[in-house]
């Protein structure tokens, strides 16, 4: 919200400066977004008379103008707007001058063969309003080569404030100054309207409300006045003026009036051409694909959430937001209609977020405007209007009642010290809610407080704390040390959250960079990663590749590594941790920690490719440093469905446990994702992992060390080729557990030699003898029973 | 042939082979020849068995004296040609050092800025007693806006630019949490029923003392907003937590985050629902340069909204506004990220571009604590 220095001073008695007020307005919550000089940045702005106006001869939109700007001589400028023409006074900026709203430095050139050596400017240009339709027209007697500013009387400063929604009082230069005022940045200055006496008897205008039992009551009140025989026309200058200053156009006297009410009482009004309606005006809701053509020049269809304001024949505009083209008043209008009424500050914002209007009227009544308002808004309308228009004034009509809620707060004084830790005393908590024009009764430590009407958002004593501490400032609240707990910090991070840190740390140790991808994914792919339930999906979501939230982590990494391949880095190790959601409970959302490695390096020692054991061993790492071994977990060669289905597995602690999944991605993902291939990725479900087991002592078992050499024996067995390693080396690790202490694959082998269907696995047996050293007999012994335990579970035999 | 002269002749004999022996095997040849169990000079030493004993004594010392010298010749070739063997072995490895090394697979990767400026807040949370409280993104309607106090139909709610879910069967509105306030009111809430996840941390008494990071979202996309983004709320509910406690922790935890002497903080009354009264804090800095310095300056940068948790809210949370109270705050841990470590484009942060990854990213030891410093 927009208003001047001046305009603040015809209520605020005060000799601040433009800097301290706007630091005073932003202690007391009514933050300064700007505080402008509006004068000095157009001071070298200039009238200029375009003396001539001709076609360019190379452009049919542009015109080459000769302009006397007052130096002398005329001067050539090329201007595009179509109301650059013979004879206008308007304004000028020389080469060299800033042109706020464009952000540039004017110099001389040539546009399109002709010389042009100024400009001829738009009110957007100087940033005065968002008009960029034409360049500004001045009256014809403004003096030539006089300053712009000084011409259109912009001379002042210009605050811009951003109110929070529960302030609608604020979205009044008045209301502003009266905080000020309470704030001690000045003195409010008593104004009062005289009474306007109806001399014309009763209008011929009847008003009423009409809604349904089950409708919303958006209109709580409506008032209305008939002033006949007026006198329409451009308002006077010192009007226009300060609508201009703070960004609105002047329109006519009638309307000027009503947008100087507006925002110098928070309170819209609306004028009506009372000859161009017919019969009464009500409010009512409007009925289904009814329209209204409104005062920006659209036309707006409605449907029965939203009110209107009717005459019998039709709607006329839209109920506290903006009003109807055809019934309003032009410069011929002689008979006009006033309305000052009260709508339901829910019912405007729904709806004016319905039809994407914003207005001066919505910006106010969706901010609650001051129930007791109504009236008085008329009284000062019809003053303003006799005053400048003329006219006989008629009895207002009123219908319906909005009774202001006059909330009355038993206050214990102690609630400031409680809330805010001020120590204010009763005195100058009593002084400060009555300049905010609250009421006081009572006495010792507790007062019985009377909200005004116009704030309404007060409402409970924590609303009062509030305004003392606003009025005192919230600087002055002294600051005090939380109280030290009085044992050292219990331990911060549960069982989840440290894993989550710790997956992060192994896996960028391991050489992963950590993504963070959306939460939401496309369709396509949370169905291609076992998502995309209808549940699950977003009712609105921004985009349509976000459309579902993720089953998995992987989509959103394979799309990394898509851009990342695409932008010429394929050789990639991401990895994230993060949520994935499986159902709408809070139960279905669980944290993964996955990642994905593609590319790999070409290098002189020879070249890596990715493969499923990178993921195996990222896989294993993680799971490491979580306390899990994963030779001690059960791998079965069950891929998650985005794997390659040979190159994937499966990692559980039982067949209903399922923790995590490695592979490579699937040709058809890889496909889908435009990826070279092979890419290696793996999935941990952090959730389903179980919680460590609680021990009675944090003592490690005894460690029991051997004094006798460990020995190591090598085996070759010719195995089925779809045997599976892990099952050889069980049989070997079970084949004697008192001696057997390790065992490793060293060597896998199915070329030359090997018969067809077959494979030779080579491993690498460790024995730990622990209480003599063995015999040859003994280790013959432990080789046979090796030999006999992977013959008995793969049907491998000895190589000879 | 005398003694002397078949010792003479030896000698000769001797060193000219030691001289002519090119390397290790020729050289332990002559020691064969010579002094080997059927070496030359070995079997004139056995030829002394056969003297008589005077001629034994004086042919014995002739002898041996060969003996020695002979094995200090044949040592000192055998010496020298042992170094020259390695000298050439030696020369023989040398290898271009200047060839790179491969990379290994475990080249450090990078922590994510909004991890580690997660985990720089615990540290210094962690140092206050607070613990951390987590909540789930899809939250239902009564714990995003109700029990906060946004009232159906309030404007407040549509300053949230909400994302909903899709109806579901069960027939409860649904929507992606527009802030991290709703974890207040499950840490706050009592419940009969144990938390139905693991990572929702169940309800506590009053004293509470909890910071609650999470993903957040709200239906805006532009060069400053993203669909999704991240805040750290903070709560405490007591019986006597006020404004000026507010100030000392919020004081505090930006001096200790942007690790500076001093920090000044500008307290502007606001309006959230959930607050009362409510404050929005500008921090002063110098947003003259390149990139902003917190702590110098005369410019003001919004950074968090905060205030005294709401009488409704706490009722909501079936605690009595009258006998507890305390305060909250909300701020956005990905603005506090670009504060601290100077990025200027949030959309990067969700972009995975490998290069912003490595540049702005932290090495993976990199840990945030209070006794190591936050950052190095």
């Amino acid at each position: 919200m927009k208003f001047t220095l001046e305009w603040l001073k015809d209520h605020l008695d005060t000799s601040l400066s433009p800097d301290e007020i706007g630091k005073a307005l932003t202690m007391i919550g009514l933050e300064v977004e700007s505080i402008e000089d509006q004068g000095a940045a157009l001071q070298s702005f200039v009238v200029g008379h375009v003396v001539s106006a001709d076609k360019h001869p190379n452009a049919d939109k542009l015109r080459v103008c000769k302009v006397d700007a007052g130096t002398g001589e005329l001067i050539d400028v090329v201007c595009g707007a179509p109301n650059a023409r013979t004879g206008l006074k308007t304004v000028f900026a020389f080469p060299g001058t800033f042109i706020p709203g464009t952000d540039f430095t004017l110099t001389k050139g040539n546009i399109r063969g002709a010389a042009s050596n100024g400009m001829l400017c738009s009110a957007r240009e100087l940033l005065l309003s968002d008009d960029h339709s034409g360049i500004i027209e001045l009256a014809d007697d403004a003096p030539i080569g006089a300053r712009y500013v000084d011409v259109a009387g912009i001379n002042g400063v210009v605050f811009d404030i951003s109110l929070t929604p529960n302030r609608g009082d604020a979205a009044g230069v008045y209301g502003i100054a009266r905080d000020l005022a309470a704030f001690g940045a000045g003195t409010l200055k008593a104004f009062s309207v005289p009474e306007q006496v109806s001399t014309g008897g009763k209008g011929s205008i009847p008003v009423d409300l009409r809604f349904g039992a089950d409708e919303p009551k958006v209109c709580r009140m409506f008032s209305g006045r008939l002033i006949t025989g007026v006198k329409n026309g451009p308002s006077p200058e010192w009007l226009q003026t300060r609508l201009r200053a703070v960004g609105l156009r002047p329109i006519s006297a009638l309307v000027d009036i009503t947008n100087l009410i507006s925002l110098d009482r928070a309170r819209p009004l609306h004028v009506y051409d009372a000859d161009k309606l017919t019969g009464g005006i009500h409010a009512r809701m409007a009925t289904p694909g009814e329209t209204v053509l409104a005062l920006d020049g659209k036309t707006y269809t409605l449907d029965p959430s939203i009110c209107v304001i009717a005459d019998d024949a039709k709607a006329l505009g839209i109920a506290g937001i903006i009003g109807g083209e055809p019934s309003g008043c032009t410069d011929e209008t002689v008979n006009v209609f006033v309305e000052s009424a009260w709508f339901e500050p829910d019912g405007i914002a729904a709806a004016g977020r319905k039809l994407g209007i914003v207005s001066d009227a919505r910006y106010r009544f969706e901010r609650t405007v001051d129930p007791e308002s109504v009236l008085p808004g008329l009284e000062m309308a019809t003053w303003l209007i006799t005053m400048l228009c003329g006219g006989v004034v008629h009895v207002p009509e009123v219908a319906g009642h909005v009774a202001s809620p006059r909330t009355v707060i038993d206050f214990p004084l102690a609630e400031v010290a409680r809330l805010t830790g001020l120590q204010t005393p009763a005195s100058e908590i009593e002084a400060i809610l009555k300049r905010l024009g609250f009421a006081l009764d009572g006495t010792g430590d507790r007062r019985r407080v009377t909200v005004p009407s116009w704030r309404p958002d007060v409402t409970m004593k924590a609303d009062l704390a509030e305004e003392i501490m606003r009025m005192v400032g919230v600087d002055n609240v002294p600051k005090e040390p939380l109280p030290r707990l009085h044992h050292v910090a219990p331990r911060m991070l549960t069982t989840l959250q440290n894993r989550r840190r710790l997956a992060r740390r192994v896996l960028a140790a391991r050489g992963l960079d950590e993504a963070v991808t959306w939460s939401f994914i496309s369709a396509a792919e949370a169905e291609q990663f076992g998502g995309g339930s209808a549940d699950l999906k977003l009712a609105n979501p921004i985009a349509s590749e976000l459309t579902d939230m993720r089953p998995s982590l992987l989509p959103g990494l394979l799309g990394a590594a898509q851009r990342n391949t695409n932008r010429g880095f394929a050789d990639l190790k991401l990895f994230e941790v993060g949520q994935v959601f499986l159902s709408l409970s809070p139960s279905g959302q669980h944290s993964h920690a996955s990642g994905l490695r593609m590319g790999g390096s070409r290098h002189w020692q020879g070249t890596d490719t990715v493969s499923v054991f990178d993921a195996k061993a990222d896989l294993a790492a993680l799971l490491d440093v979580l306390g899990h071994d994963i030779d001690k977990l059960q791998l079965v060669a069950e891929p998650a469905r985005w794997s390659h289905p040979g190159r994937g597995g499966r990692v559980q602690l039982g067949p209903k446990t399922i923790i995590g999944w490695f592979g490579e991605i699937h040709p058809d993902l890889l496909a889908a994702y435009d990826l070279p291939g092979p890419v290696a990725a793996f999935e941990l479900d952090l959730d389903a992992l179980p919680e460590p087991r609680r021990k009675p002592t944090r003592a490690k078992t005894a460690l029991k060390l051997s004094d006798l050499m460990p020995l190591s024996r090598d085996f070759a067995f010719l195995v089925d080729r779809d045997v599976e390693a892990a099952a050889v080396l069980k049989a070997a690790r079970g084949a004697d557990k008192a001696l057997v202490s390790s065992a490793e694959v060293f060597d896998l082998f199915d070329g030359k030699g090997i018969p067809e269907g077959k494979k030779s696995i080579a491993i690498a047996v460790g024995l730990q003898p622990t209480d003599h050293t063995l015999t040859d007999e003994e280790i013959d012994r432990v080789s046979a029973a090796i030999i006999a335990a992977v013959g008995k579970a793969t049907g491998g035999v000895l190589r000879a | 042939m005398s003694l002397d002269a078949t010792i003479g002749s030896l000698k000769a004999e001797i060193s000219a082979a030691v001289a002519a022996a090119a390397d290790e095997g020729a050289i332990e040849a002559v020691r064969v020849a010579a002094l080997g169990k059927k070496g030359s000079v070995s079997a004139l030493l056995a030829s002394l068995g056969s003297m008589a004993p005077d001629e034994r004594k004086t042919a014995g010392a002739t002898i041996n004296a060969l003996k020695t010298e002979v094995t200090a010749l044949i040592e000192a070739k055998a010496s020298v040609l042992k170094r020259a063997a390695l000298d050439a072995r030696l020369a023989a490895e040398r290898v271009d050092v200047t060839l790179p090394v491969r990379a290994p697979a475990t080249a450090e990767g990078r922590i994510h800025p909004i991890s580690q400026v997660i985990d720089e807040i615990t540290a210094i949370f962690s140092d206050m007693g607070f613990s951390i409280a987590e909540g789930p993104d899809i939250e239902t309607d009564w714990y995003n806006f109700t029990a906060l106090n946004f009232p159906e139909g309030h404007p407040a709610r549509e300053m949230h630019d909400t994302f909903f879910m899709a109806p579901s069967p069960d027939g409860v509105k649904r929507v992606l949490r527009t802030h991290t306030s709703p974890v207040q009111v499950r840490t706050m809430l009592k419940s009969n029923e144990k938390p139905e996840a693991a990572y929702l941390t169940p309800a506590i008494d009053p004293p509470i003392r909890v910071v609650m990071p999470g993903r957040t979202y709200r239906h805006d996309s532009d060069q400053t907003h993203t669909p999704m983004f991240h805040q750290v709320e903070g709560l405490v509910i007591d019986k006597q937590s006020h404004i000026g406690q507010l100030r000392w922790v919020l004081e505090e935890f930006l001096k200790a985050f942007f690790e500076v002497e001093a920090v000044t903080l500008r307290f502007r009354p606001s309006f959230f629902p959930f607050t009362e009264p409510s404050m929005e804090v500008d921090v002063q800095c110098d947003r003259s340069g390149a990139e902003v310095k917190i702590g110098e300056g005369t410019d003001w940068l919004e950074i968090l909204g905060c205030g005294m948790v709401h009488p409704n809210v706490l009722r909501n949370c079936g605690l009595d506004p009258d006998v507890y109270q305390g305060f909250a705050w909300g701020m956005g841990i990905d603005r506090l990220a670009m504060l601290k470590y100077g990025m200027n484009d949030l959309r990067a942060f969700f972009d995975a571009d490998k290069r912003w990854l490595d540049h702005y990213g932290f090495r993976p030891l990199d840990l945030p604590t209070l006794f190591g410093g936050l950052s190095s």
